[in-house]
């Protein structure tokens, strides 16, 4: 154990003298999750919208007060019918229509439930879907204030159109996507390049040759880019938060969790690339397109798998990010629990049993 | 010799290749405890291929070797507790400093600097003073030293160093060979590999290597006494000349340049032959002389022997 | 024919040099990193067609010196004439007159043998025909023949060395230099090798040699030994062992690096 504990030791003098990859790794997430926030936040303040009320009562006044009172929105139209959307739309101004039908308050009286459309132009898609999110969050609001004053429970129902991009799933997909990014990039690479680089030293063959058991070696190398790679994973979360305003819906305590998971999955294919390359070189390029392409690609964090070629969705099912941005999207946004996305996670750590038991089949006790 | 003490590294027919160049041609020998042995032999002889199959870090394709009467293969884990290896290139962490590196040698191989001082004790005191620097920021001599300091902190019973002296100037070289026969005092057996002939004569005995077969094992002194035949030491007023004119002499068997000298070997026994060719040839103020060989004349010997 | 022959070797012949030509000149010259003196008031000539040994301890300023007279480092203060040209202004001219060699880095790999000549050629401004030309007689010269499309990695090290050695004097340089050129080459090789820096030399190319190998310091015309910055010797072989009243150059240079090694 002591062996271990000095192996460990001279890992993090080996991070932290190499002042110039610390200043990236910690300075990396704060850029990007800063460059996103800063790039929408700025587009959402008084974005053009126009509303056709085809009800025009009381509550569909009131709701259309609250939206524009909110900052976000500034009314551009008043339109009367539906054929004018479309070239609204067009001129450019209105980002957003809003539909309330007819005999709004009449319906929500008498069937407890009204409709409300929302159509955005997603040929921007992130500030689309803000706007739309924005706009069922103050209904809902809006909703909750009715209900303390009625006994019988009433649903205003918003359904969101996406013009333009119908298949859109940008909401807030970056938050999510950058904490991908960034785990996979320091687990993976950095892993693969520490371990391939006491190789090019000459240094692994006496750490070979002396009492250390190979998986202490492994081991000790992985454990300071846990630590690493989770503090990084919290200041995203951080920053996503106080900058952008990304809630966490679901536990805090389950998404940490699947954090750790997925860094340790990354982590073992970290150790898989170094056990099949010599030079730090090599390490590094495998780890870029091996690892990176693909999640930034395939991982439907910036093109939706659906829309994809069928072979490529086949080969999405192998790419292991597609599954965290499954599961950290769901605990972030949706606020499930371990219970909805028991599957996704039973995939991440049977992939990462599967890199572990491959690193150890091709770790050499010898060398060559 | 050493029959009677007990051997410390035992080999046989022991072969490797790499693909199709043959690295290792069935190498055999016997190293006692307690001895110092220099495989000698240029780039490309084998010596690295053989010092990683001794240290358990390479499997042979034929042949057997023990360490302590350990096998290299099946009790590799027992090896490696008991040798101290100090590969080529000095391996050490370079942005790690003289002392950082040291103790941790120290802690993976279960043991603390002041367990074993008084072994490096000599050695570690001519960088103490550099203790906070880092590795990379040492000269070649003391890099070696400290290289040397990590692969003895364990108190191994046999020391195997891969080219230790290459790439270090004369000075840091000989102080390096005066470190090694102190710690033959404690008993420690030590294999070293070296491109230098000269350094052949420090150690107790010797293996001439060249293209993966020992062409030699013997001391040094008796690898001197089987060259087997007269060699002169000849200068002239124009060296070059000198060179071109003995190189296309029928009578020459090999002729090469060594300092300020030219060694040669005659076919002919009869040394006045060479002078009487050397003023036909006009040389003026030569001089020769029958000298010992040394081991690099030996080296030369066996190499041109082994091509013919 | 003859008396051509021995005025050629006059030239190179050990302790009896020709003192014609200069082809470098260095006049206290001085390098700092800083507060550290690399090199300190270095003064010396070389002539052409002299073999100039330059040795000294492992970070005693010889690479720091031999940078600068390459070209590829200024000086910080101090006279400088390589090849005709001044050391501060035209270092472009200078590398061009210069070939260089070391045991690091002389030939691609992955490059066979005429393709790194046809490289070396090429980067040196010969004409086509002429790398054409000269390919053939090299590969002829050093009975590269079977070998010449095979690639630099599959030689072995001392042909590699030998190779080098003549595309670093391909576009026939007026100097040389070759740092730790025979490192970890047998002993026949490196022999050989010396051949080819005396034939070179010669030829009127002047060669600068480092070496650890304190035999191939008696090969040279004279030797420079450096120690801590400075020259602190220079002079024949036979002249420093006079001087030192020992009988080697190792014995000379023992005397001179040792005590100051450790104090780096």
């Amino acid at each position: 154990m002591k062996r271990f504990k000095g192996f460990v030791i001279k890992e993090f003098y080996h991070i932290f003298r190499d002042y110039r990859s610390m200043v990236i790794l910690f300075g990396m997430p704060l850029v990007q999750i800063l460059l996103f926030g800063f790039a929408i936040t700025n587009e959402i303040n008084n974005a053009g919208i126009a509303i056709l009320d085809n009800s025009k009562d009381a509550v569909t006044h009131k709701i259309t007060n609250k939206l524009l009172s909110s900052g976000y929105f500034k009314l551009e139209a008043n339109l009367t019918d539906y054929k004018e959307i479309e070239p609204s739309f067009r001129k450019g101004k209105i980002k957003q229509v809003i539909i309330f039908e007819n005999n709004f308050a009449k319906k929500l009286e008498t069937e407890n439930k009204a409709n409300i459309q929302i159509i955005a132009d997603a040929s921007d898609p992130n500030t689309a879907s803000l706007l739309s999110s924005y706009t069922t969050n103050i209904i809902n609001k809006y909703q909750v204030e009715m209900m303390q004053n009625q006994e019988l429970p009433m649903q205003i129902n918003p359904e969101v159109k996406m013009l333009y991009n119908e298949e859109l799933k940008g909401v807030f997909m970056f938050v999510p996507g950058t904490i991908t990014i960034l785990l996979m990039l320091i687990s993976a690479m950095m892993t693969s390049i520490s371990i391939t680089r006491e190789k090019e030293l000459g240094t692994m063959e006496i750490l070979l040759v002396s009492p250390l058991k190979p998986l202490q070696i492994v081991i000790g190398k992985v454990v300071p880019y846990v630590f690493i790679s989770f503090m990084i994973a919290v200041i995203i979360l951080v920053l996503g938060f106080t900058v952008f305003g990304m809630p966490v819906q679901g536990s805090l305590f389950l998404l940490l969790g699947e954090c750790f998971l997925f860094i340790i999955m990354a982590l073992s294919l970290g150790i898989l690339i170094s056990t099949i390359t010599q030079t730090q070189q090599t390490a590094m390029m495998i780890s870029m397109f091996a690892l990176m392409l693909p999640t930034i690609l395939l991982s439907g964090f910036i093109f939706p798998i659906e829309n994809m070629p069928l072979p490529l969705q086949i080969f999405s099912n192998i790419v292991p990010p597609k599954w965290f941005i499954i599961i950290i999207k769901n605990i972030m946004l949706k606020g499930v629990g371990l219970g909805y996305i028991w599957k996704e996670t039973l995939i991440i750590i049977g992939m990462t049993l599967f890199f572990i038991a491959l690193s150890v089949k091709k770790f050499k006790i010898r060398l060559g | 010799m050493n029959s009677t003490k007990e051997n410390s590294i035992s080999v046989s027919n022991l072969s490797k290749s790499y693909g199709n160049i043959l690295a290792l041609n069935k190498l055999s020998f016997e190293i006692a405890k307690g001895e110092l042995f220099g495989f000698i032999g240029p780039d490309g002889a084998g010596k690295t291929t053989l010092f990683r199959i001794l240290t358990t870090l390479l499997l042979a394709d034929e042949g057997n070797a023990t360490l302590c009467g350990l096998d290299v293969v099946k009790d590799f884990k027992k090896i490696r507790q008991i040798i101290g290896y100090m590969p080529g290139k000095f391996s050490l962490y370079q942005d790690l400093s003289v002392e950082e590196n040291l103790s941790f040698f120290a802690t993976i191989f279960g043991t603390t600097i002041q367990e074993n001082y008084e072994l490096i004790k000599d050695i570690y005191i001519q960088i103490e003073p550099f203790r906070k620097r880092p590795a990379g920021k040492l000269s070649g001599g003391m890099k070696q030293k400290l290289a040397l300091c990590c692969a003895m902190i364990h108190k191994p019973e046999i020391l195997v160093l891969d080219e230790p002296t290459t790439g270090v100037d004369a000075v840091s070289r000989k102080e390096f060979w005066e470190m090694l026969r102190k710690l033959k005092e404690n008993g420690i057996t030590i294999i070293v590999s070296t491109p230098y002939m000269d350094e052949a004569s420090l150690c107790d005995r010797v293996a001439l290597m060249q293209g993966g077969i020992i062409m030699s094992t013997n001391t040094p002194e008796n690898i001197i006494k089987q060259f087997d035949t007269p060699l002169y030491a000849v200068k002239s007023h124009s060296m070059y000349q000198l060179m071109n004119d003995l190189k296309t002499w029928n009578q020459t068997e090999s002729a090469h340049l060594f300092g300020q000298y030219l060694h040669l070997t005659i076919k002919d026994k009869d040394s006045n032959a060479i002078e009487t060719y050397l003023k036909s040839k006009s040389h003026q103020d030569f001089e020769i002389q029958q000298i010992t060989p040394n081991i690099e004349d030996a080296f030369m010997r066996l190499m041109a022997n082994k091509s013919k | 024919m003859t008396t051509q022959l021995i005025n050629k070797s006059e030239i190179a012949a050990n302790g009896k040099f020709s003192k014609a030509e200069t082809v470098i000149s260095v006049n206290n010259l001085y390098k700092k990193f800083g507060d550290f003196v690399a090199n300190d008031n270095l003064s010396f000539d070389v002539y052409k067609g002299e073999i100039f040994g330059f040795l000294g301890a492992n970070g005693a300023g010889k690479t720091t010196a031999i940078r600068i007279l390459c070209g590829l480092s200024k000086p910080t203060s101090g006279k400088l004439n390589i090849a005709g040209f001044d050391g501060y202004k035209d270092t472009e001219k200078i590398k061009k007159s210069i070939g260089y060699m070391s045991q690091k880095f002389s030939l691609y790999e992955d490059l066979t043998v005429v393709e790194n000549i046809r490289f070396y050629g090429g980067i040196y401004g010969l004409s086509r025909k002429e790398i054409k030309l000269r390919t053939e007689k090299l590969v002829e010269k050093l009975n590269l023949e079977e070998v010449k499309d095979k690639l630099i990695k599959d030689l072995p090290l001392g042909w590699r060395q030998k190779l080098a050695f003549s595309v670093a004097i391909l576009h026939e340089p007026k100097i040389v230099f070759l740092d730790e050129p025979t490192g970890g080459v047998d002993p026949i090789t490196r022999r050989q090798f010396w051949d080819m820096i005396y034939e070179a030399a010669n030829n009127g190319i002047t060669v600068f040699v480092t070496t650890h190998y304190m035999d191939e310091a008696e090969y040279c015309n004279r030797v420079s030994i450096m120690v801590d910055g400075k020259i602190a010797a220079l002079d024949t072989p036979d002249g420093l062992m006079k001087t030192f009243s020992v009988h080697t150059m190792e014995e000379v240079f023992l005397k001179l690096a040792r005590g100051v090694n450790n104090n780096e």
